[in-house]
């Protein structure tokens, strides 16, 4: 394996209740500096593709390699959730702290960093998002597109090394696309993006794959 | 709904007032001691002195009166039916008789002692925690080494209610937006069903949701609070001041016998 292989799907098989196969012998690769563009219909199993990436759902079978890790159980996981980013498409579900600092702080301060050493880290994140000012506010008092904001830096804070975007345009106005569009394009880390806007991915993507019939099949415009 | 919960969101803290200065730790265990002293209280005289005491504090914390006269009154609604009730079914002298039942004059004492006590607790709460931003609150119980499993369902609690109270609105708007009226019909009442269980439905799938971002970012099951510093001599006057004011108040109940 090449070693700038971030995350390596093999053969990702994946059903509800053993009735309704969402993945068929799935394969995937995402390579470092890559912002993978993920589209497909409603319902063909992209969020629960993110989930089995980050443990949250077991596959029925097949490997799941991420960072060099083959990651099986719970615990090989909890290992790499540090180092994978992923941003939920409900903000609500992921900002659960009552202000935004104690949010985006949250996650430094569980992979161990100091008192001080992570209310640096979330200052210097939210500054680097354009959210300075924004530590006091209450997080389910902010707006839909500050909520978003918020919820990717808490995601940045941790100083993640992949990223995975569960819908990240959904219900933001111009502006704060437009704002969100620049800020992934001078995010280091590689990506993957679910979305349906092909606009947006147009602008920020590398390339693009479609998830149909359980398979993840290239879709790059030629 | 924010409007009700009992704690203020940080970014709304009145700066100024006195006893927000404390510490959270000298804070929560003086209204636990209080509200523990009132309860076990068996004279009228004492109890009449702590909520005396316990109004003369709350205005010393300058609260927000409308929102704390609120919260009162909610408590207050909540006990009512209680304390109609209990003069009819304590024994003793009886006072009056209404439809064949007797009201006895103990049972009216054992009500107004428990609406006394009830309220003299509330204002002791408003008084001391009432203008306590929740994080402050998470940080004294974790700094007073009270259960984690507590703090962390305090914090939920706070982050999340209003959350299912939007959920429940929006819900109720689309049926409204359907043409729904809440009437005592066999229709109304299926349809109530179906939200709540919707609702809770909801709630559950949420909850998983959320401890998922969670163990995303490195969640091990409890949360972590920034530490409190060393209590200043503020704090100390403050602690001292409060037992005597508890000494004095034991005082006046060992020397006044129960009434009844």
């Amino acid at each position: 394996m090449p070693a700038d292989d971030l995350i390596e799907l093999r053969d990702i098989c994946f059903s509800f209740n053993n009735t309704r196969s969402i993945l068929d012998h799935a394969d995937f690769d995402l390579r470092r500096g890559e912002r993978v563009a993920l589209t497909g219909p409603n319902g063909a199993g992209k969020t629960t593709l993110f989930h089995i990436i980050m443990g949250l759902r077991k596959a029925d079978r097949g490997t799941v390699r991420i960072l060099q890790n083959t990651c099986a159980s719970e615990q090989d996981f909890a290992a790499i959730r540090g180092r994978t980013g992923l941003l939920f498409q409900d903000s609500d579900d992921q900002l659960f702290c009552p202000t935004v600092m104690e949010d985006v702080a949250f996650g430094p301060l569980n992979l161990g960093a100091s008192d001080a050493d992570a209310l640096e880290i979330s200052r210097k994140t939210l500054h680097d998002l354009g959210l300075s000012g924004f530590e006091n506010r209450i997080t389910h008092h902010l707006s839909g597109g500050e909520k978003r904001l918020v919820a990717l830096a808490t995601v940045l804070a941790m100083q993640p090394e992949i990223l995975l975007l569960d819908e990240p345009t959904t219900g933001l106005d111009q502006d704060v696309e437009i704002r969100l569009i620049k800020i992934l394009q001078n995010l280091p880390q590689a990506m993957v993006i679910i979305s349906h806007d092909h606009a947006f991915l147009k602008q920020v993507a590398t390339r693009q794959i479609r998830l149909q019939n359980g398979k993840l099949v290239s879709d790059t415009p030629q | 709904m924010t409007k009700n919960s009992i704690l203020t969101p940080a970014g709304k803290l009145t700066a100024g007032n006195r006893t927000d200065k404390l510490d959270p730790r000298v804070r929560i265990t003086a209204t636990i001691i209080l509200a523990i002293t009132v309860v076990s209280f068996a004279s009228w005289q004492a109890v009449t002195a702590t909520i005396i005491l316990a109004l003369f504090m709350m205005a010393f914390s300058e609260p927000d009166w409308r929102k704390s006269l609120h919260r009162i009154l909610a408590m207050d609604g909540f006990i009512v039916a209680t304390l109609i009730l209990l003069p009819f079914t304590y024994p003793g002298d009886v006072m009056f008789t209404l439809w064949g039942f007797d009201a006895s004059w103990q049972g009216l004492y054992r009500a107004v002692m428990i609406a006394l006590k009830a309220n003299a607790v509330m204002c002791g709460i408003i008084a001391f925690l009432g203008n306590m931003s929740s994080t402050e609150l998470g940080r004294g119980m974790t700094g007073l080494y009270l259960p984690i499993k507590l703090t962390t369902l305090m914090m939920f609690t706070v982050r999340y209610i209003d959350v299912l109270h939007h959920e429940y609105l929006r819900l109720r708007q689309s049926m409204r937006a359907r043409a729904f009226r809440l009437k005592t019909s066999r229709h109304s009442w299926k349809m109530i069903g179906y939200l709540v269980g919707m609702l809770l439905v909801r709630a559950h799938e949420r909850s998983e949701r959320i401890i998922w971002a969670m163990k995303c970012r490195g969640f091990h099951g409890h949360y972590h609070f920034a530490r409190l510093p060393r209590l200043s001599r503020r704090d100390f006057l403050f602690g001292l001041a409060m037992l005597a004011v508890w000494a004095a108040l034991i005082t006046l109940e060992v020397l006044c016998p129960p009434m009844i």
